[in-house]
């Protein structure tokens, strides 16, 4: 292979991404998801360059962070992930009590200098501590392990949907108990908690929910009953995908992005106007290559050497997966409307740092292997 | 667990993580499937169907503001209305290039920065076909201009709205408080969709305390617009529905006469009906005039208001922390005798002040020669404080704030309004965790002629006084008497609620103490004599004076030197007819001297509109 495409900026690239100890499968999937974002967002943003520009900009800092994230060793991370964690906690607490109120939830912790909000940190913090706990114990993980890491998942989960931050809630929850899951939790305590989940349902939906959670799940069975409301976010939303057709109207084309009927277009709705500019075709394409990266990160688990890399490689891809899934599923009117952004495409800069140190850690992973793939 | 199963062996590890990796990624392909499915459906099977959709995606919702409940005195006068006006819209949209079409519009519309602010503001959270207003409440002339120009401008829209207004002007206004145009931090805190249509929110006052019962239901429009956004037809409407009607305790005749009998005076007065919290009027002293306030004041305007040195913006009625002076001395009278630490016949020996054993430092009477023998009534109708430094003295601080606290002091009414504050009720507890310093004698008798930290709202005395009046039952004051439920016209009553309960131990206590506040105001020795020429029923009362300006130990007070700022607070308090009283009021005059020359004929020329005059 290296005989035929021997040019000398390939091997130089090459060499270059081996030095930093970076995927470039999962690099070069990254980038192209990257390109493809910036095209969509300049035509949600109404040709607004400067935002392109801006969210070209979070993009470099988050790469650079990711390459930062790929050289900690693996043993550096098993060491900060209990620092991480408390630390992350205790941010969370600090929001409850001095935190900005955004929007009707209190997330932003202000620092003076900069705006931050400490429920992204535990995104990759959770996997981290459950994925340190585990990876010296037996497994499959006995009943006291289970125990303990549920109660690690459940402080930050239950702190940040109190904000009340739904998304984050899931996606910070959902990261925690991956790692269990792969770490082996039996069926039958799986199944168990299944049965569990579903008998108190109604009561988590009558105490657990605040009213205008209650009203999205409604709104879904029923978008007609609150059109000034998000009725009408996902109203729109499944006109503008819908009239996309086979193969969209074309970029900046979209008739139903460009006149502004669907709101938050280029944050979590970006994908309504993918869907009405590409088209079920551009659709498919852009979730292949999310799979690719997905299934990227399973394989770096699947093949990694010890259970630490095995269990946080895999329980990040599968959050990564999370995203997606409760993003596309929201915008075609299939699951609530909870504020999940479309990763790496979405306008704005939390999420992108978080995902792609995130990587970053699963390329770390990667290069702590003993055998190279 | 055995042994065996403690031992980790890797390989079966692996091999199970890599079983429930393989399984993961073959949900995540059947879920990502159901994505791909969804799309399949929508962009493929229901193309033409959202196609059709997308085209003819000129069906447009319109949010349609409800109309902002009425408020009215206890007798149907009309408090606060609602009165078409025209406003300067815009709907984005439709305007070619927005900052030309501004700039053009100050050609015939002069709007001011802040008009355009705001309307920055909204266009963020707005979508752009919806209208949003520049500037509100446009003139005459104005309106004239814009529409022989309005083919020029295309977006630029006149409509006729209805507006807040407060035809009372500036009377009750601290009653009332007013509705203003929703900023930022409203957005925060009311509902996104029920607020969709509304431009202007409750701020302050009862507008914003019944906010929920005034506001309404938001109404839904959809209709049908061409390619440039104009409004071809109506397809279906929701009306919206206006919101609750108040009808308040408040009677405006008599809050008028208040407010007036105060002259250019700042101060506050409250009036009750003791026998069930009604608040029959609630001054605070000056006054401004609320209309200002609906369609976004002016700087100027706002910033002469707040820079004023009478403070007019300040609710004296329900913020006002005053010492409430000798108003107290009935209470702490009552206190004695209940507490059989005093009885009606002992006697204190008024030299013109009083000395703590072992202290040199003299606690002064107003009348420096002194009152001589002074029993509880003499102490009560003379308001002799060596009587009371006396009896707070062998009280004790503990027993006079538990006693006051049963009078409501150092704790909110509960009034339905806005801002009202707490006074506050000394105690040694107290003063340990705020001063960090141990409680001194001398301070239980400065607290016992109702100095020193002892703290009342204008509120708080008057309810106290209320309580009082009615031997020990205190009612929640509440300045809504019944809400009119829309549509239905049904009036829901507030029912009145007893706050507090204080059980009297000997009806002929409070009887005593009774009799003293009649001759305040009847006997020819009584501070608040004056006021009883002519007066037709009998009234109970007491006068109070709260030092504002401390007067060193061997300084004299002498109003003439005193800025009038420094000048001591003139207090009275009152309720009437003695027999069976139907009112209690509390008035404070700032600055005002002595409280029998200022505060009481206030007092008495609102229970005379009260009682004698039921037109």
């Amino acid at each position: 292979m290296n005989q035929t495409f021997d040019f000398d900026s390939v091997s130089i690239t090459r060499r270059i991404i081996d030095a930093l100890r970076l995927d470039p499968v999962l690099l070069s999937l990254l980038l192209i998801l990257a390109l493809f974002g910036s095209m969509v967002l300049y035509s949600a943003s109404g040709s607004d360059a400067a935002a392109v520009i801006r969210q070209g900009i979070r993009i470099a800092v988050a790469l650079l962070l990711l390459v930062a994230a790929a050289n900690v060793p693996l043993r550096m991370l098993r060491k900060i992930s209990v620092w991480l964690y408390l630390g992350g906690v205790a941010l969370l607490v600090a929001v409850m009590f001095f935190g900005e109120v955004g929007k009707g939830a209190q997330r932003w912790l202000d620092l003076g200098f900069i705006r931050f909000q400490p429920s992204e940190m535990l995104k990759l913090a959770v996997p981290m501590i459950v994925a340190t706990y585990l990876a010296d114990r037996v497994l499959p993980v006995g009943l006291k392990e289970l125990i303990v890491s549920s109660i690690l998942v459940m402080i930050p989960v239950v702190l940040i949907a109190r904000q009340p931050d739904l998304g984050t809630a899931i996606l910070v929850g959902s990261a925690g108990f991956f790692v269990l899951f792969l770490a082996g939790v039996r069926w039958r305590i799986i199944i168990s908690l299944g049965v569990l989940f579903s008998a108190l349902a109604p009561l988590l939906w009558k105490f657990a929910l605040h009213d205008y959670q209650r009203n999205r799940i409604l709104t879904l069975l029923d978008p007609e009953s609150d059109p000034l409301g998000s009725g009408y976010h996902i109203i729109q939303s499944k006109i503008a995908i819908g009239s996309g057709g086979v193969y969209g109207k074309g970029w900046l084309n979209g008739t139903q992005s460009q006149l502004d009927f669907i709101p938050e277009r280029s944050t979590d709705f970006i994908f309504s106007v993918f869907g009405e500019e590409f088209g079920f075709f551009g659709s498919v394409v852009l979730i292949l290559i999310y799979m690719a990266i997905i299934f990227r990160g399973l394989y770096i688990a699947a093949h990694s050497t010890e259970n630490f890399g095995r269990l946080l490689a895999g329980a990040l891809s599968l959050t990564f997966f999370v995203y997606l899934f409760v993003n596309t599923g929201m915008v075609a009117g299939m699951l609530p409307v909870v504020g999940v952004p479309l990763p790496l495409i979405s306008y704005g800069g939390t999420s992108m740092v978080t995902l792609m140190v995130g990587f970053g850690l699963i390329m770390s992973i990667r290069s702590a292997r003993r055998f190279r793939v | 667990m055995s042994k065996r199963e403690q031992l980790k062996d890797d390989f079966l590890e692996n091999r199970l993580i890599r079983r429930r990796l393989v399984l993961a990624a073959i949900i995540t392909l059947v879920l990502l499937g159901l994505v791909i499915a969804r799309l399949y459906v929508l962009q493929v099977v229901e193309y033409q169907h959202f196609s059709t959709l997308s085209d003819s995606n000129r069906i447009r919702i319109k949010a349609l503001p409800p109309t902002r409940g009425l408020i009215f005195d206890r007798h149907g006068v009309v408090m606060a209305n609602n009165l078409p006006t025209y406003r300067l819209e815009i709907v984005r949209e439709q305007v070619g290039d927005l900052e030309q079409t501004l700039a053009e519009l100050r050609q015939y519309v002069d709007y001011s920065d802040q008009d355009l602010k705001r309307f920055r503001q909204s266009s963020e959270r707005r979508r752009p076909f919806e209208s949003i207003p520049l500037k509100l409440n446009l003139t005459d002339e104005e309106v004239a201009r814009l529409a022989v120009n309005l083919h020029k401008l295309e977006g630029v829209e006149i409509n006729a709205r209805l507006t807040r207004n407060y035809p009372q002007g500036r009377h009750a206004v601290h009653a009332l408080g007013y509705v203003s145009r929703i900023d930022e931090r409203d957005l925060n805190e009311v509902d996104e969709v029920d607020y969709a249509g509304s431009t202007h929110v409750g701020k302050l006052g009862l507008e914003k305390f019944y906010e929920h019962e005034l506001h309404g239901t938001v109404g839904v429009q959809q209709v049908e617009v061409n390619a440039n956004g104009r409004t071809l037809r109506v397809l279906s409407e929701s009306p919206p529905i206006q919101g609750n009607n108040l009808h308040l305790t408040i009677d405006s005749r008599l809050q008028r006469v208040a407010e007036e009998a105060f002259g250019d005076q700042s101060g506050a007065a409250v009036a009750i009906d003791p026998n069930n919290g009604e608040i029959l009027a609630l001054v605070s002293m000056p006054i401004f005039d609320p209309n200002l306030f609906v369609n976004g004041i002016s700087f100027e305007n706002y910033n002469q208001l707040r820079d004023s040195p009478s403070r007019p913006l300040f609710n004296r009625a329900l913020s006002g922390q005053y010492p409430p002076g000798s108003t107290t001395k009935p209470f702490y009278g009552l206190a004695g005798l209940e507490t059989a630490i005093t009885n009606k016949e002992q006697e204190t020996y008024c030299i013109g002040y009083y000395r703590l054993p072992n202290e040199e430092r003299r606690y002064r009477d107003w009348k420096k020669e002194g009152h001589g023998a002074t029993d509880l009534t003499k102490a009560i109708v003379q308001s002799c404080d060596v009587y009371f430094y006396d009896l707070a003295y062998r009280l004790g601080i503990d027993r006079m704030s538990a006693f006051m606290a049963q009078f409501g002091f150092g704790v909110k009414t509960g009034v339905d309004s806005t801002g009202e504050r707490s006074g506050l009720l000394p105690s040694r507890e107290w003063k340990r965790r705020n001063e960090g310093m141990p409680w001194f004698p001398g301070e239980t008798l400065i607290t016992g002629i109702g100095q020193g930290a002892l703290l009342v709202t204008p509120i708080q005395l008057a309810n106290a006084t209320a309580e009082f009046a009615l031997q020990g039952v205190r009612y929640q004051p509440h300045l809504v008497k019944s809400v009119e439920k829309i549509p239905e016209y049904n009036l829901i009553d507030i029912a009145s609620r007893v706050a507090g309960r204080y059980q009297i131990s000997k009806q002929n206590n409070w009887e005593h103490v009774h009799n003293a506040m009649v001759n305040v105001v009847h006997g020819l020795r009584g501070t608040a004599f004056r006021i009883s020429q002519g007066m037709q029923y009998k009234a109970a009362g007491k006068t109070g004076t709260a030092q504002v300006f401390e007067v060193a130990q061997d300084e004299e007070y002498d109003e003439e030197t005193v800025a009038r700022k420094l000048r001591d607070h003139a207090l009275f308090i009152s309720y009437a007819p003695a027999e069976k009283p139907r009112i209690a009021v509390a008035v404070i005059v700032e600055n005002g001297g002595h409280g029998s020359s200022v505060a009481a004929p206030i007092a008495r020329r609102i229970m005379d509109t009260y009682l004698l005059d039921p037109s």
